[in-house]
């Protein structure tokens, strides 16, 4: 979709509904959508979440806040160990936990958004993650079949936006927000800074307005 | 001996060559960027999107945004790129990083590689460890011969977790360089003044002695 103007964190956190999954953007808290976590954390209900993210925050910081409140039942995550509040999560049965390399992870997203049905990879070829998955030998090497990764609503952060939507990524923040930008049925963008239409070059431009439905400015 | 961390730092930056694209892990291959030549210019990989890593920054100018896989800040160097997350592991998966170098907690004589869980302590957290291992054309492991209580940690089978099967080229302790070839072990340098009777001690993996240079 594209965007039509600025939504307050509020009226874009009603989107999510409970048992709803929900992916969130960076790389621990580095490109985190910060203030859409907070809203979710302070003015929502919503909850039996599955949280798609490549950790679950910190110790009551970004994600960790929303797993202290109880309302992760899932989540889908290459590094849970950032949060030791969350493998304890784990281990006492409050929150389910799909353990996935960091690559595959990335790339299931990237599929789920591009439309593709799953793929073959080397990755975790005969160890404990590949376990119940189909294995096929390929030019001779083991490979793993998976599947992609969707999400109801998708929380991702960008540096700057226009007010299409189109986001534009500083540094190492950007990460998974662009993977996940384009794999969710509701995609809820918070942006450092809102610019004019025009004012993104469009060369720099990574995620064109038509995977935003919804923009937020940072608090 | 000195600092064994140093000592395998330093052999395991002359299996990193001039012009190549590394990722190096956490903890001792961390230290290699420092025992490099002044004329060897490598371009260091960070899984979490960039190449073209730089050294870490003076205090006061640190980057809340520009981070290494460890979330270490770091720097940029000119010609560095970003890219997503989706772009970084096809370049490791694709045969685009020429080295990874990492640490790990056993290898077998074959060259599988447990290096991301204890059983029953942390089964928790991967990252891109598996990744790395079975994408990065060469693997080099740096690793003290032994744990902290004297298990040897080259063994014949790893008792942990596997985080690739057949996937370590090169193997650097603080007493000697193993090679894997062909699915089998080869010790090929002595360090730090080590016999093979000391290599022998503290590695379980059986290996044959085909000494170079």
């Amino acid at each position: 979709m594209t965007v039509r103007g600025v939504i307050s964190a509020e009226e874009a956190i009603a989107h999510v509904r409970s048992g709803d999954t929900v992916m969130v953007g960076g790389f621990g808290l580095i490109g985190a959508p910060l203030t859409l976590i907070d809203a979710l954390v302070e003015h929502s209900d919503a909850t039996g979440l599955t949280i798609v993210s490549n950790n679950i925050g910190e110790p009551g910081r970004g994600l960790g806040k929303l797993l202290r409140q109880g309302r992760i039942r899932r989540g889908i995550s290459s590094f849970f160990t950032s949060n030791p509040e969350a493998v304890a999560a784990v281990n006492s049965g409050e929150m389910e936990a799909t353990l996935v390399p960091q690559g595959t992870f990335a790339e299931a997203i990237r599929a789920g958004g591009a439309g593709i049905g799953g793929f073959y990879t080397p990755v975790a070829a005969g160890t404990l993650l590949a376990e119940g998955k189909e294995e096929r030998v390929i030019d001779g090497v083991p490979h793993v079949l998976e599947s992609p990764i969707r999400a109801d609503v998708a929380f991702v952060f960008a540096a700057r936006a226009d007010t299409l939507g189109n986001l534009w990524y500083r540094h190492t923040a950007r990460n998974f927000n662009p993977l996940m930008a384009t794999a969710a049925r509701v995609v809820i963008a918070e942006a450092g800074e809102v610019v004019h239409i025009g004012e993104l070059e469009p060369e720099s431009i990574v995620t064109p307005h038509l995977y935003v439905d919804y923009l937020v400015a940072r608090s | 001996m000195s600092d064994p961390k140093a000592l395998i730092a330093a052999r395991a930056a002359r299996e990193v060559y001039p012009g190549e694209v590394v990722n190096l892990g956490i903890g001792i291959p961390n230290l290699i960027p420092g025992y490099l030549g002044a004329d060897t210019e490598i371009f260091l990989h960070t899984e979490n999107g960039l190449l073209g890593v730089g050294p870490r920054p003076q205090e006061g100018e640190i980057e809340p945004d520009l981070v290494d896989a460890a979330k270490r800040p770091v720097t940029a160097l000119p010609g560095a790129s970003y890219f997503d997350s989706a772009s970084s592991f096809a370049m490791i998966r694709g045969g685009h990083v020429d080295v990874a170098v990492l640490g790990a907690l056993q290898v077998n004589e074959r060259g599988d590689i447990a290096n991301w869980a204890i059983p029953g302590k942390d089964v928790m957290g991967v990252g891109g460890a598996m990744d790395l291992v079975v994408g990065a054309n060469r693997v080099v492991v740096t690793m003290t011969s032994t744990t902290p209580s004297g298990e040897p940690k080259l063994v014949r089978e790893c008792t942990f977790p596997l985080t690739a099967r057949e996937a370590v080229d090169v193997i650097v302790t603080e007493h000697a360089v193993f090679r894997v070839r062909d699915g089998s072990l080869f010790l090929t340098e002595l360090l730090g003044g080590a016999t093979v009777e000391e290599v022998d001690r503290v590695t379980e993996a059986r290996y044959a002695i085909e000494l170079e240079g």
